[in-house]
């Protein structure tokens, strides 16, 4: 792979309305899905109990659903998990006590020679951690402003925050539609995806940052246009190989890492693709837009100038 | 100008070679050690993670749950955690009223709970339930586990601190007609128990009743109960670290079966290597030599972090695996913007060695600013949060540091002793540069 930006034919910036249309289509559908449908959330979120047995062979449903029945118990849900539909996991939403909990242990560890996983969970927890990991964002995004006018200059500060943003509801948004199990791990991947999101996004800005220095004047949409275009062009091969090792890594655990990882490994592969997408697509030609209104306004402030500085002549 | 060719410094790549074996041995013996010593969270190795509540004692409603209080009963319930012998416990106190203790590989869970949450008020009443004395009026850090003589029967032998109440008591009680003549020996006694109901119940909090037929004129007390040795064990354990100064009410208890933990967990360090292969051959084949010490620099990454984290004594969970993979990401990431840039100065038409030079320093900017960026946040998450995301922050910190140590410094290093012993010169080829990419200056 060699991106030559001047033999390049490669343009990010010719086609961005296309890929703000499609962003801004797809995140709106997004926020319509989070605020009807909502998420899928699993008992991290939803006040209940999950009993989660490991069977020694392969099970079907209606054989673990017998098995509570007989001691008295009748599960909202039994889904079956493991690569052999060996691990049943059976949700019971209110809760059970703790003299029930043991009454089921038993029963299984009897049945099964192993232990069943048993969760109860209020609500509170989760969503404290949900709300808490929000804030934490919140404010970890306004210390990147801050970072990023230092040592850049705001317009990229408030673009690169845009692309979080973008990155964080996209995974949202594919977990809506697709209606997976939002669990604690899943948070993590959120996470995890805002992190990568900055660094690829920082990366590219650096580029920009250093052409846009070697530029004599940038005075249009066109001169930003061109020097953004160069700039995703010369990284273009850093971005995609980057991304390539980091998904080896979250595919590996997506493909390999068993059932518990399922859910978290592939919330990390969709948001690292996401996170390539918007530095690609729309982190920078944000920037392009916003740096060419910046540009305008000190023209016209210029231009006002001139003509104060020149009636002042007059008079 | 008419170049004169040098010759191949040897002792230069005698340093890589020497290098390369130490970091290697180093690496082979004891990385094994390192990986077995990793304390694995509750969602890995399996355990139990238990939401208390923290209320105030039954004869003390008006009691404020404070700060102070809240640190007490952290350090009462850690004095305990000692006693199961459990290392790397987690206890912290989340919002205003709440404990959330976290134990991972303990092998009786119930045992562990119900040692957790016991008060161990240790009181002695009589059987109108009139208290005649209580933990205060024992000898701190007395208590001890004991087999009677007689039976070899495991006892609890507690000692009390004034020698005359103890007389004065059974003294008392053994005036008493048959079958009130009896000292019941309470653990956590509420109010409103009473000894004729709870002496029926099988889950009794009655440790003992005997009988007192003479004036004991001792400051031990030996109590006997249905003891094991290892519950006898346990009690005077519970009862030296103290009683807790609130009431724990489980909120939320979220128990881990140590068999699926084990199970997800070998199947996650196998795709762990998995991923790890992919990276190591993707690099390979893309950048040629450079991709060569990007693999023995990644390798120091990997053993790094794990030493870094052991001498922590974090505990590593799904979360922190995730803070990994970033790390390893960015680790990579350093390694390519580097690579990529050397790439660029190559084509441009520089010498393999002031390309080199020029890719490794105008990379070190964007590194940083990438790197800076990201443990901003990875601190606001570790300042503000909770639990997952703040063991994730602390994860990512690290990693990035690390990955930052040897992604920019070790490559540089290895990368430096290659291009500075001339070896390389007029190979591009060796970086993933074809010659006809290469303009002329």
């Amino acid at each position: 792979m060699n991106f030559d930006h001047k033999s390049s034919k490669l343009d990010f910036m010719k086609y961005r309305k296309a890929f703000f249309g499609f962003s801004l289509l797809f995140l709106l559908i997004g926020v319509a899905l989070l605020s009807t449908v909502g998420l899928n959330l699993g008992i991290d979120f939803e006040s209940g109990t999950t009993v989660e047995v490991l069977a020694e062979e392969e099970v079907t449903a209606a054989e673990i659903e017998d098995e509570f029945m007989e001691i008295g118990y009748e599960p909202d849900e039994v889904v079956l998990a493991g690569d052999n539909n060996d691990i049943a996991r059976a949700s019971f939403i209110g809760g059970i006590t703790q003299e029930e909990s043991l009454e089921i242990q038993a029963h299984f560890d009897e049945l099964y020679g192993t232990t069943p996983n048993i969760s109860t969970i209020t609500p509170i927890v989760g969503e404290e951690l949900a709300r808490n990991a929000i804030i934490s964002v919140l404010i970890a995004a306004v210390g990147i402003i801050i970072y990023v006018t230092v040592r850049f200059e705001f317009l990229y500060g408030i673009s690169a925050i845009i692309a979080l943003f973008h990155d964080a509801l996209f995974i949202l948004t594919i977990f809506s539609i697709l209606q997976m199990e939002v669990n604690i791990p899943f948070i993590a991947a959120v996470l995890t995806i805002i992190g990568y999101s900055i660094n690829d996004t920082i990366v590219t800005f650096d580029r920009i940052r250093e052409n846009m220095g070697l530029e004599k004047k940038v005075e249009s949409f066109e001169d930003v246009s061109r020097v953004v275009n160069k700039s995703l062009v010369q990284t273009l091969a850093r971005s995609i190989n980057t991304v390539l090792t980091v998904v080896f890594a979250a595919g590996a655990l997506l493909v390999f890492g068993g059932e518990g990882l399922r859910v978290f490994s592939f919330a990390l592969v969709i948001g690292l693709v996401a996170g390539t997408y918007s530095s690609l697509f729309i982190a920078a030609q944000i920037w392009a837009i916003l740096k060419t209104k910046q540009i305008k306004k000190q023209q016209q402030k210029a231009l006002l100038r001139e003509e104060e500085a020149e009636q002042a002549g007059n008079v | 100008m008419v170049k004169r060719r040098k010759g191949v410094r040897k002792s230069l790549i005698a340093v890589f070679f020497a290098i390369i074996i130490a970091l290697g041995a180093l690496i082979a013996s004891n990385v094994t050690d390192h990986v077995e010593d990793i304390s694995l969270g509750l969602d890995l190795q399996g355990g139990f993670e238990v939401l208390y509540e923290v209320q105030p004692l039954d004869d003390e409603e008006g009691t404020e749950i404070n700060r102070e209080l809240l640190t007490d009963t952290v350090s009462a319930l850690n004095a305990r955690i000692d006693v199961l012998g459990v290392s790397e416990p987690s206890i912290n106190i989340e919002g205003e009223d709440r404990i959330r203790v976290q134990l991972a590989g303990v092998d009786d869970q119930e045992q562990a709970r119900e040692l957790l949450s016991t008060q161990a008020r240790l009181e002695f009443r009589d059987t109108n339930d009139v208290l005649m004395m209580d933990g205060s009026d024992l000898v701190e850090g007395g208590a001890r586990q004991n087999f009677r003589e007689q039976t070899n029967e495991p006892i609890v032998s507690v000692t009390v601190d004034d020698a005359d109440l103890f007389r004065e008591i059974t003294a008392e009680i053994s005036q008493r007609p048959f079958p009130d003549n009896r000292l019941v020996i309470w653990l956590d006694y509420e109010e409103g128990d009473s000894y004729e109901e709870e002496i029926q119940r099988e889950d009794s909090k009655i440790v003992s009743a005997p009988t007192v037929n003479e004036t004991i004129p001792s400051r031990d007390v030996m109590i006997s109960g249905d003891f094991t040795t290892e519950s006898a064990q346990d009690l005077a354990g519970i009862l030296n670290a103290g009683a807790l100064p609130v009431e724990l009410e489980e909120l939320s208890l979220n128990s881990v079966g140590a068999q699926l933990g084990e199970r997800s967990m070998d199947m996650a360090v196998n795709a762990g290597f998995i991923g790890i292969a992919l990276i190591f051959a993707y690099m390979l084949v893309y950048y040629r030599f450079m991709g060569a010490v990007a693999v023995i620099t990644l390798s120091a990454y990997i053993y790094l972090v794990l030493v870094v984290f052991n001498w922590l004594n974090a505990v590593l969970t799904l979360p922190g695996i995730a803070a990994l993979i970033l790390g390893v990401g960015m680790a990579v990431d350093a390694n390519i913007i580097t690579f990529e840039r050397i790439k660029d100065e190559l084509r441009s038409g520089r010498s393999v060695m002031s390309a080199f030079k020029a890719g490794s320093k105008r990379s070190l900017s964007t590194i940083l600013d990438a790197n800076i960026t990201t443990i901003l946040a990875a601190s606001v998450l570790f300042y503000f949060g909770t639990s997952a995301v703040q063991g994730f922050a602390v994860m990512l910190i690290v990693s990035i540091l690390t990955s930052f140590i040897t992604a920019v410094f070790g490559s540089r290093l290895i990368l430096g002793l290659w291009v500075n012993s001339r070896a390389l010169n007029r190979k591009p080829r060796l970086f993933g540069v074809k010659e006809r990419e290469i303009n002329e200056l």
